[in-house]
């Protein structure tokens, strides 16, 4: 997508899903910079993730997920290098070398029956019952989007009373890790 | 407990150790310790402005005609907003700044307190990097990072917001470490070799090359000039410039196009469109350079040598993109470009002897050519006028934003670079006559002049008062048409002529403005008397406001009109009724 004043560009573009991930500085305002850099420039988030993972080093990591052709991928890695705190910046293919999950808090409120319907909804897709009442049940689960969605699904017509969800976070499978250039 | 000092005074000794000799600013209440601590310091001289604007764009001046980095003052609230134009235009143009700026009290922030807002969270955008210092102790290596930051990679603007307390506050002080070799601010040029080797075997094949070179080669320095002279000398090939990088190489050459773009020349854009070989260095693909993407060069392989990996492939993809200053690269290539084919210009010259009679031909419609008339002024001949006149000196050109601006771009010619101050990027009305002031106590005894229009000038005329005070002897030749006159041309040529608001009704009377100033007023009405009115200007130690009252309905020409490409100029009044499509008044 290159947006130029100029540009009436007839060419299909094709956008996909990638997941960037980027290390930096846990310091006030470097999430604003993050996130000012997508939305200044026009780049979508489809969903975020953010924690400290070394103290010592005071490091963070970022997970963003995007959809955005090839060429304006490259561009949201380039322009984030440039950023002062971040240290490095990866983009992680969604294919079988990549391992993503996402977690959810669901809530269900309802009668004893459908809780029942709930509870074996949960065995199958491997969630925790991490609360239990006599009208009510707390899941957790982590998963990829697609079963999470499928499961948010299900459970609509049990009584689904409240839901919280995590941004996607990911990681490289195997021994290898990510290292700048 | 050794040598503590307060906050401000370690402004001033990071200010001292990056051997800053002006800053350019404006006090208020949360930069009050520092302004206080100032007379301690007399190896820095305060240039006081009118605006915090005008503080911004003296600094860019200041910077873009010394090659050293521009530092401004500036209070909290009202003062850091008033530089955001500053700081957004020298974002755009790769000015180095470093900006100050005071903040309330750290317990206040937060509170909406008096003079407060989000420093940082206002200017995050638009500097390359800003701070909030909230520890005394980290202040000076807070600022000598700043400077690092600024002057280092693609330069541009930084910001370190001071709060109060913390100016107050005694602290260590920490000497700047010698920067280093930091990959990601100066980027290294490591495994591009071969791509080297590409681009000296695409030099020797091309048959219709050009060089296409912007603001990044006068920003890598006098060296990097001298370079891209050389490798165009031996090469053989045309070269045409952005309106940033104008001055690299010498405008008179024959190998000079002239600018390329929107108001560029025919030969500069047709060779563009037609080329089969674009060799860009430091320039970035602008949307006023490209015209329409879709039918950009089409024909062309392109090479890209730029600082910043992010502008490769961002607008335009290229074929071969070497990441790096200017000057390293240009080196590496005229030694590799000379170790494989020596003599190549000799022997190169058949190949692209039927390249340089078409470039002729294009040349022959002398696109810069304007009717005059004996009756009223005619811009254009007002810059020629000037340019003839000052030619024999070393001078210094600003200007604002808009028609006189593209004027001065097509027919004032630059020789050196550093001498040509516009802004580009952000395309700021009101630039010229701060940047002037700037670029004058860089260069105390050089001619500065501001190519002004009467519209943009008026938007931080109060500047005058500075050069007034400073002794400052800047001359703002202001071409005044009383319109808007880009925008009067878009609108004659968009939106059925159509006026709309750009014709300003009521306007000061310039001399007698000079007057109040206290500087000098003079009016040139008739092209008789232009000659002799510019030289009276020159002969003026004292700041002058020039009223060159020119043609009102003067169009610049040639355009490229909005969406079209390169090869379908406009040249004149006789092009204009060639429409632009609906999609094309879309665009700006």
């Amino acid at each position: 997508m290159v947006k130029s004043p100029y540009s009436f560009s007839s060419k299909k573009e094709i956008i996909e899903n990638y997941i960037i991930v980027v290390w930096v500085d846990n310091e006030s305002g470097v999430l604003a910079r993050v996130i000012g850099l997508f939305s200044g420039r026009g780049y979508n988030i489809d969903s975020l993730s953010v924690a400290e993972i070394d103290k010592k080093k005071n490091i963070s990591r970022i997970t963003i997920a995007t959809s955005c052709t090839p060429q304006v991928l490259q561009q949201i890695k380039l322009q984030l290098g440039k950023l002062v705190p971040v240290h490095k910046v990866a983009d992680f293919p969604k294919n079988k070398k990549t391992l993503l999950r996402e977690m959810a808090l669901l809530k269900v409120v309802s009668s004893k029956v459908k809780l029942e319907k709930a509870t074996k909804l949960c065995k199958k897709y491997k969630c925790t019952i991490l609360d239990k009442t006599e009208k009510s049940l707390i899941l957790e689960i982590s998963a990829l989007k697609k079963e999470i969605d499928e499961l948010v699904k299900k459970l609509q017509p049990l009584g689904l009373a409240s839901t919280s969800r995590t941004g996607i976070v990911a990681m490289t499978k195997g021994s290898e890790i990510y290292k700048q250039h | 407990m050794a040598n503590l000092i307060s906050g401000a005074e370690m402004v001033f000794k990071v200010l001292e150790d990056h051997g800053v000799k002006h800053i350019f600013g404006y006090p208020g209440g949360a930069v009050l310790p520092i302004y206080d601590e100032l007379k301690n310091h007399k190896k820095i001289k305060h240039i006081l402005a009118r605006h915090e604007q005008g503080a911004g764009h003296a600094a860019e001046g200041y910077a873009r005609s010394s090659g050293k980095p521009g530092v401004l003052l500036v209070t909290s609230g009202p003062g850091a907003t008033n530089a955001v134009t500053a700081l957004t235009d020298a974002y755009m143009d790769s000015v180095p700044l470093v900006c100050i700026t005071g903040q309330v009290p750290t317990h206040l922030i937060g509170t909406d307190a008096f003079q407060e807002c989000d420093t940082t969270g206002i200017t995050r955008p638009c500097t390359k990097h800003n701070w909030l210092v909230k520890d005394v102790n980290k202040l000076s290596s807070i600022l000598h990072k700043a400077f690092e930051v600024a002057t280092t990679g693609r330069p541009g603007p930084v910001l370190v917001d001071i709060p109060k307390d913390i100016q107050f506050k005694k602290g260590k002080y920490t000497k700047p470490k010698a920067i280093k070799n930091n990959i990601k601010l100066n980027i290294k040029f490591n495994g591009q070799e071969s791509a080297i080797e590409k681009v000296v075997e695409l030099i020797k094949k091309s048959s219709k090359p050009v060089f296409y070179t912007g603001g990044g080669v006068i920003n890598s320095g006098p060296k990097a000039t001298m370079l891209l002279r050389e490798l165009v000398s031996i090469t053989g090939f045309p070269i045409t410039s952005t309106l940033q990088g104008l001055g690299a190489f010498p405008g008179n050459d024959q190998q000079f196009l002239g600018m390329l773009g929107m108001h560029g020349t025919y030969e500069a854009n047709n060779a563009m469109h037609d080329c089969d070989l674009m060799i860009n260095v430091g320039a970035r693909f602008d949307d006023r350079i490209t015209g329409k993407l879709d039918e950009f060069s089409p024909k062309s392989k392109k090479i890209h040598i730029d600082i910043d990996p992010s502008s490769i492939n961002k607008n335009v993809k290229v074929d071969v993109a070497i990441v790096g200053d200017v000057k390293f690269v240009l080196n590496k290539l005229i030694l590799a470009l000379k170790e494989k084919y020596p003599n190549f210009v000799d022997t190169n010259k058949q190949g692209i002897s039927s390249w340089w009679k078409q470039i002729e031909k294009w040349k022959n419609k002398n696109s810069l050519g304007f009717l005059n008339s004996n009756d009223v002024i005619k811009p254009q001949y007002a810059v020629q006028r000037l340019y003839e006149l000052t030619k024999a000196q070393d001078t210094f050109i600003t200007t604002e934003v808009g028609q006189h601006q593209m004027w001065a771009a097509q027919h004032y010619k630059f020789n050196k670079p550093n001498r040509w101050m516009t802004s580009g990027g952000l395309g700021t009305m009101g630039y010229g006559l701060p940047a002037a002031i700037g670029v004058q106590v860089a260069n105390p005894e050089k001619l500065v002049i501001d190519i002004a229009g009467e519209a943009s000038v008026l938007m931080t005329m109060q500047e005058m008062s500075t050069a007034v005070q400073y002794k400052l002897p800047i001359k703002i030749f202001i071409l005044n048409n009383q319109y808007m006159g880009m925008v009067r041309q878009w609108q004659e040529l968009l939106h059925e002529k159509n006026y709309s608001e750009s014709y300003t009704a009521a306007l000061p009377d310039f001399v007698k403005l000079a007057e109040a100033y206290g500087c000098v007023g003079i009016r040139a009405n008739k092209p008789e008397e232009l000659d002799k009115k510019i030289v009276e200007m020159l002969s003026v130690n004292k700041p002058v406001i020039f009223d060159c009252v020119v043609d009102k309905e003067e169009n610049c020409y040639p355009m490229i009109p909005s969406g079209k490409a390169h090869n379908q100029m406009l040249l004149g009044k006789q092009d204009e009724e060639k429409e632009v499509s609906e999609e094309g008044k879309v665009l700006v």
